[in-house]
């Protein structure tokens, strides 16, 4: 299978291009940190989909007998202040975090990204608009604009996951239009335009494949700060509403408790510390990885 | 009978792949007198990567091992960092390829050289004026001192070409190793930068290292010829014997370039089974 | 009557052409024809403006004055469709003339999948063959190429909409000694056998010499003398600027 793939004369387009991913893949698997990052990520993944096997609690059952217990053989990050275990809360929470992720990135992402290109393609008066409507939006600080969109639209998660979004689109865009600034004079941009193709075509099969790479590792990186941004909201309330176990919402809860009961904030800070590191490392070692193809000429 | 400037024996640079270490210079061995001597040879052909190590330029993951790499007596293998650096720019010096890239673009030409030339002596604020304007004006450039004030982007490639050559002879070293001095340069600037640096060469009595693909050139400006292939010295040469070279990579290659009084169909195009390269595809 | 036969027999005709970028101009005023089937080299040095007028020509260069025809067809200022099926370019640097993150086999199905055409698998694999390649660098994606094999590719996207008007950029100027006797010969090959007019930008006079029937000698952006290939090949150019180009390329002037 490893020579089929590695082979260096594929003999069809899925050959090729499996191939490719799989000499990417790796790759990224030599490099030790992102390897660690990955496996953070699978975890994280894993947790959501098996929450209800491995979480032994139930993440909203309460149990007032046994409130503020420290972590022990019996609740492994203790009990919250209305009993409920933490570490199954956290489990169910990664369900949360998830979601908030990736809506996050399948939204802005490709907002971003065409918003970006069709910018720099095109230059000129649609470069100098659209560009500021993006830096309207990139003026202005992440999260006391996620909070008016949640203060306007009313808490809850949908409208976190929207406010998020909004915030974050602008960097892709930027980032996408400094690329294609790059490929547009391109002698092959030129090849493909004098063949006759439409300015559509043109952005979207051979401007945008280029812009993706950069694109991915930057909303890799910035997973943790879309996460940190979730847990303020949570924190400050305006993100998932009780009794849901977002990590956000938790920390801040435990805020009251944090020098008696240092366990109930922390745990799920530590639960959001770790899955930012990972995303973290993960986008490190995908642009190591990703961007030397960009520019080979060997 | 003096020592050679440079002895190499055996010299071998490796650089480690997806497929395992490859050698891009194999246990090559050549001297260079107080003469004019020609690298020829194509893209992977291990050229750049031979003056590239003489100056101890490559750096990891690129390994450079030798039986012997002597530079006037001196052991450059042996040599660590800090003494290399003494002898790079003072001794052995190297014009490189495009001076878009190879000088500095914040910093006026004056200010460069003088650079380079502080950089191994001390001297006093108007005797380093002097000797920069001097160096200028030999590499003709009729303006020394409005030229010294100018930032690289404001010349020509070939006036930024003699620049680069006045940075790296002002110092006086013994050995220039020229890379490539003239590709990014047109056909008529390139006769003039290369008589520069024939001339300085000469007077000073130094040793020219000339790296290029142009067989027509090198065989023009120097004295003797190495013709590599694949890592490998496959001839040897007097530049005035060029034409009647034996090897037939050699051969291939001059018949294969079209002359200005072409008549020929279909250029003969080499036959890489006459001798065995490592180069795959 | 008269001047439906002369278009015919002329694939590119220039005439008071100016070409600017932004307000300085860097072709003034230039005039010449090249017939059908012909081989035409522009040469000059950097500077020279010759590889602006391929660009207007194409429509890459959008600001020009003055007359370009091609096939007695007048050209707009941009590129358009049906102006790719009689003219295409092949650009000087092999790595970045091709779209890094597609196959060879998709880059040549492209312009077929532009223009409606059927028959790709075919198509590809003809063209593939007619230039040289093996069967084995179809789906291979730039990175995996030598320069001459990707400017095999370049010249095969170029005609796979079968054009009958080719604009060659410096097409071996990146390429190896080896590699570039390879690429003139397959360039000489593919004009003989499909009877394609080339229009070739070179600042390498031998290169003129083996692949062209007339060149014009250009500088400044004016056109400083339009010779026939004989008179490079004796060292007869008649202008100044010409023959110092030649001598300084390696040739042995002659009394003009």
């Amino acid at each position: 299978m490893t020579d089929w793939l590695l082979d260096d004369s594929p003999t069809s387009r899925l050959q090729a291009n499996l191939g490719r991913a799989f000499r990417i893949w790796t790759a990224l698997l030599r490099n030790p940190l992102a390897v660690v990052g990955g496996i953070i990520i699978l975890v994280l993944i894993a947790m959501a989909i098996f929450a209800p096997l491995i979480a032994p609690y139930s993440p909203i059952g309460q149990d007032l007998a046994n409130r503020l217990m420290p972590p022990s053989a019996d609740h492994w990050m203790g009990t919250d202040e209305l009993g409920r275990d933490i570490f199954s809360r956290v489990v169910y929470g990664a369900r949360i975090t998830l979601l908030i992720v990736t809506m996050v990135a399948v939204i802005a992402a490709p907002i971003g990204l065409i918003i970006g290109a069709v910018s720099g393609y095109f230059g000129g008066w649609t470069d100098r608009i659209l560009m500021g409507v993006t830096d309207i939006f990139l003026s202005m600080p992440k999260l006391i604009l996620a909070l008016a969109f949640v203060a306007a639209l009313g808490p809850g998660i949908e409208n976190a996951i929207i406010a998020i979004a909004i915030t974050s689109w602008p960097a892709y865009a930027r980032i996408a239009r400094a690329e294609t600034i790059t490929f547009r004079e391109a002698e092959f941009i030129a090849a493909v335009r004098l063949q006759g193709a439409s300015s559509a075509r043109v952005i979207l099969r051979h401007v945008l494949p280029l812009c993706a790479s950069s694109t991915i590792i930057r909303v890799t990186l910035d997973m943790a700060g879309i996460i940190l941004t979730a847990a303020g909201l949570g924190f400050l309330g305006l993100g998932a509403q009780p009794p849901l176990p977002e990590w956000g919402a938790m920390i801040s809860r435990g805020r009251t408790f944090i020098l008696d009961q240092w366990w109930v904030a922390t745990m799920p800070g530590f639960a959001i510390i770790l899955v930012s590191l990972g995303f973290c490392f993960l986008g490190d070692g995908l642009r190591d990885v990703l961007d030397p193809k960009q520019g080979d000429k060997s | 009978m003096s020592a050679p400037l440079l002895d190499l024996d055996g010299l071998t640079v490796t650089f480690p792949t997806a497929r395992g270490p490859v050698d891009v210079v194999k246990g090559i061995s050549f001297t260079l007198g107080r003469e004019r001597l020609g690298i020829v040879g194509e893209s992977g052909s291990g050229k750049s990567m031979t003056g590239r190590a003489i100056l101890r330029l490559i750096r990891q993951p690129g390994k450079v091992s030798a039986r012997r790499m002597s530079f006037d007596g001196i052991d450059l293998l042996s040599q660590g960092e800090r003494q290399m650096r003494s002898l790079r720019g003072a001794r052995m010096s190297m014009v490189m390829q495009d001076p878009k890239f190879s000088l500095n673009p914040v910093m006026t030409i004056g200010e460069q050289i003088a650079e380079a030339l502080v950089t191994h002596k001390r001297l006093p604020r108007r005797d380093l004026k002097a000797r920069v304007l001097a160096m200028l004006e030999a590499v003709r450039i009729h303006d020394p001192a409005r030229v010294a004030g100018l930032y690289p982007h404001e010349v020509s490639g070939g006036m930024g070409q003699r620049v680069m050559i006045a940075m790296m002879l002002i110092p006086e070293p013994d050995l220039l190793i020229a890379d490539e001095p003239t590709s990014a340069l047109d056909v008529s600037v390139q006769a003039q930068v290369l008589d520069i640096i024939d001339d300085l060469v000469t007077g000073k009595g130094m040793g020219l290292i000339l790296i290029s693909h142009d067989l027509n050139m090198v065989a023009r400006y120097c004295d003797r010829i190495l013709v590599m292939n694949s890592g490998e010295i496959v001839e040897e040469c007097r530049a005035s014997d060029l034409h009647s070279a034996q090897h037939p990579y050699t051969r291939g290659l001059l018949a294969a370039m079209p002359r200005m009084d072409e008549d020929r169909d279909e250029l003969p195009v080499l036959d890489r089974s006459t001798w065995t390269t490592g180069s795959g595809t | 009557m008269d001047d439906g036969i002369r278009h015919m027999s002329i694939a590119i005709h220039l005439e008071n052409l100016t070409i600017s970028y932004g307000t300085t101009a860097v072709v003034h005023d230039v005039s010449f024809d090249v017939a059908a089937g012909e081989s035409f080299a522009l040469v000059g040095e950097s500077g020279s403006g010759k590889s602006t007028i391929l660009r207007a020509i194409s429509g890459l260069a959008p600001e020009w004055t003055g007359t370009i025809e091609v096939e007695g067809k007048p050209r707009a200022h941009a590129p358009d469709r049906s102006f790719a099926e009689t003219c295409q370019m092949v650009f000087q640097d092999p790595y970045g003339s091709l779209h890094p993150r597609k196959t060879v086999d998709t880059c040549l199905a492209e312009p077929l999948a532009i223009h409606g055409i059927g028959g790709r698998d075919n198509r590809v694999k003809d063209m593939l063959a007619a230039v040289g390649l093996d069967q084995r660098f179809r789906f291979r994606f730039p990175h995996q190429l030598s320069g001459g094999q990707r400017q095999r590719v370049a010249i095969a996207r170029a005609l796979m909409l079968e054009p009958r008007v080719l604009l060659l950029d410096e097409p071996t100027s990146a390429l190896d000694v080896s590699v570039q006797a390879e690429i003139l010969n397959l360039l000489k090959k593919l004009r003989r056998d499909q009877g394609l007019t080339y229009l070739t930008v070179t600042h390498n006079l031998p290169v003129v010499s083996f692949l062209c029937d007339r060149l014009a000698v250009m500088r400044h952006g004016r056109i400083v003398e339009i010779a026939d290939v004989a008179d490079l090949k004796t060292g007869r150019l008649a202008a100044p600027y010409s023959r110092e180009l030649f001598a300084a390329s390696g040739g042995t002037l002659q009394p003009a």
